[in-house]
């Protein structure tokens, strides 16, 4: 599961993730890191079962803690199923099945928005 | 044996003709054969659902009170042609919204009054003693219209050349986005099902045809503009009423970086008359050739980089120089097919019946590039050849010393080989002081990535790499590296002003 982790660095230096790692002893993936001079924007991945655990132990640390299902909606009145959006995603969200129409494996997600801007409809938005 | 057009016209009207898919066709030949297919197929309808930017429509808006005879006109603000007299304008698909620009286009025009929205009309004019008006805006539905036709000079192409790029930065193009390191393959074109691609003689579509277009019941004009079936690469004119059409079969579309398009679901079908109809309608993917070229050449002659079929195209990885690539479609298969299904609902109840082409189409035809009187001029002309260039193993206070002596701001950097291994700029220079470092070779302080030029290059590709890398001068190298020269963005500025002066 992708857990999208928002932190100040009013609250100081911590080494958040590492924190969460050591205590919870759930292994995180950093998926992409925004670190910005007074706050940073961290995106994860965590088994669904430890999910919660991680959320709670974060939260513990101050930072806030969004979970997200559904990263990339896609517009189904505009997608005309072409498929740009296939050779674009670095992480092979999209495919076709066997009726040529796209399909989507949204928990690879990493949200980098490169099919939004490369999709000639406008049907890919990123949520937030 | 052979079946006659009016045969074929008599079973679609009693309901009996046996009408399938270009898609289907090929298993029905291998099971029946030749001779058996020719006696139990009647039609095979074809489809495709792409970009083709080159397509537009004529509007006729009826006479306002007092008249006008327009001379400039928008939609939602995109220029319409106007020089077609009174109250008639061309809208192309993709002419861009003077106030939205690539997000909104003829396309969306064309779209907006599909969808049932209003448009609004802006026009201009002198006025005339018999057209007094000389500006007119007014709100209107496609249902206001006397006419809105749509008529494409080039859709449909046969086949589409497939787009990568070898460079190291993403392309923005009409074929969609291109990673760099040849990242992945664009490709267009329904394959199998694409019209032209199953009567590559044009012998069955042609002039009269036809056809479905967007929905609407349209026609073939003939051969499109720039159509040249003697490559393989033959398209065709179209038209259709935009009143009978459907947002299920046209899009508009924004290529980011490249511009707006239009998405039109087009399909033909084809009368089985003779054995010649039934080997060209049993094409299979597999058998359908195109290249794949580099994007990244700016050139009109791309290089190919290997040839593939729509087969490789559509199994979603082709290989290029032992990799991997992943492809991508910009046309809609899915799209391609519902247009081929459409169009064979449309022959079984009798809605269309065929026709021969009216005109014979000469299939051997072949494109030509523009003959330009005047030769583009090439960066050999006005590139700088009396160039200061430094070592690398020098000093900077060298560079500085030979920058201010030839009152220049680049120093292009060689190795011991004469070889371009960087450049050097007053600005490398002055970061370097301010800063009081310890370095105090030019290896040390020059900037690697360079962005070089060739003496046979055209001047509008190099002011491209200055633009787009925010540079203001580029070293000419020859094909093994070698300085020939330097090119200022001041040079370019000078010759530019010349052209645009004339």
């Amino acid at each position: 599961m992708k857990l999208l982790v928002n932190f100040s660095r009013k609250k100081g230096f911590e080494p958040l993730i590492a924190k969460t790692v050591m205590e919870t002893g759930v292994l995180i993936n950093v998926e992409r890191a925004y670190i910005e001079s007074m706050s940073g924007e961290v995106l994860i991945d965590v088994p669904d079962s430890e999910a919660s655990k991680v959320c709670k132990k974060l939260r513990e640390f101050g930072a806030d803690v969004e979970r997200l299902d559904n990263s990339v909606k896609r517009d189904e009145n505009e997608c005309i199923d072409c498929g740009e959006c296939i050779s674009i995603c670095p992480q092979d969200v999209f495919y076709f099945d066997e009726e040529w129409s796209i399909q989507m494996r949204i928990e690879r997600c990493v949200l980098c928005g490169k099919c939004t801007s490369a999709c000639p409809h406008g049907a890919l938005k990123l949520l937030q | 044996m052979e079946k006659s057009i009016e045969e074929i016209n008599n079973r679609i009207k009693n309901g009996s003709a046996r009408v399938v898919t270009a898609e289907e066709i090929p298993d029905i030949v291998a099971e029946l054969g030749e001779e058996g297919t020719l006696k139990e197929v009647d039609v095979v309808t074809t489809g495709t659902f792409g970009a083709m930017c080159s397509s537009g429509a004529f509007f006729n808006f009826g006479h306002s009170e007092p008249p006008i005879r327009m001379e400039r006109s928008w939609l939602n603000d995109v220029e319409a042609y106007s020089g077609i007299a009174a109250v008639d304008a061309y809208l192309g698909a993709t002419q861009e919204s003077e106030t939205q620009g690539i997000n909104y286009g003829g396309a969306h025009v064309f779209e907006d009054l599909i969808s049932g929205k209003s448009i609004e009309l802006r026009a201009s004019s002198k006025g005339t003693d018999c057209y007094p008006r000389k500006t007119l805006t007014t709100e209107l539905l496609l249902e206001d219209l006397n006419q809105a036709v749509m008529c494409n000079p080039r859709n449909s192409y046969q086949r589409y050349a497939a787009a990568t790029n070898s460079t190291e930065n993403t392309l923005h193009t009409y074929m969609g986005t291109l990673l760099p390191g040849y990242g992945n393959i664009s490709y267009s074109g329904a394959g199998c099902l694409s019209p032209l691609i199953n009567d590559p003689n044009l012998k069955m579509i042609g002039s009269g045809v036809p056809i479905f277009l967007c929905g609407s019941k349209g026609m073939i004009i003939g051969q499109g503009t720039q159509s040249s079936p003697g490559s393989l690469f033959a398209n065709l004119m179209t038209t259709g009423d935009m009143k009978e059409m459907s947002t299920e079969f046209l899009r508009a579309a924004s290529f980011r970086g490249y511009g707006v398009s239009l998405y039109v679901g087009l399909g033909v079908p084809i009368p089985v008359t003779d054995i010649e109809v039934v080997r060209n309608v049993a094409v299979r993917d597999e058998d359908i050739k195109t290249s794949v070229v580099d994007y990244g050449v700016p050139s009109r002659n791309r290089p190919e980089i290997i040839e593939v079929s729509y087969a490789e195209l559509k199994s979603g990885i082709v290989e290029i120089k032992g990799e991997e690539v992943k492809t991508s479609s910009l046309s809609s298969f899915k799209k391609a097919r519902q247009v081929a299904n459409e169009l064979k609902l449309w022959v079984e109840k009798g809605e269309m019946t065929l026709c021969l082409p009216t005109r014979k189409s000469d299939a051997s035809v072949k494109v030509r590039p523009m003959r330009e009187s005047k030769r583009t001029p090439s960066v050999r002309e006005i590139m700088n050849t009396n160039v200061t260039c430094i070592k690398e193993e020098e000093e900077i206070k060298t560079a500085a010393k030979k920058l201010l002596r030839d009152e220049t701001n680049h120093l292009p950097v060689i190795n011991n080989e004469g070889k371009v291994v960087g450049i050097v700029t007053t600005y490398d220079i002055s970061k370097a002081v301010v800063r009081e470092t310890k370095q105090n070779k030019v290896s040390e302080i020059m900037s690697r990535n360079i962005v070089t030029t060739s003496p046979e290059e055209a001047v509008d590709i190099a002011a491209m790499k200055l633009e787009r890398n925010n540079i203001s001068a580029l070293p000419v190298v020859d094909k093994d590296g070698h300085l020939q020269g330097l090119l200022n963005a001041i040079d370019l500025g000078k010759l530019f002003g010349r052209r645009w002066m004339k």
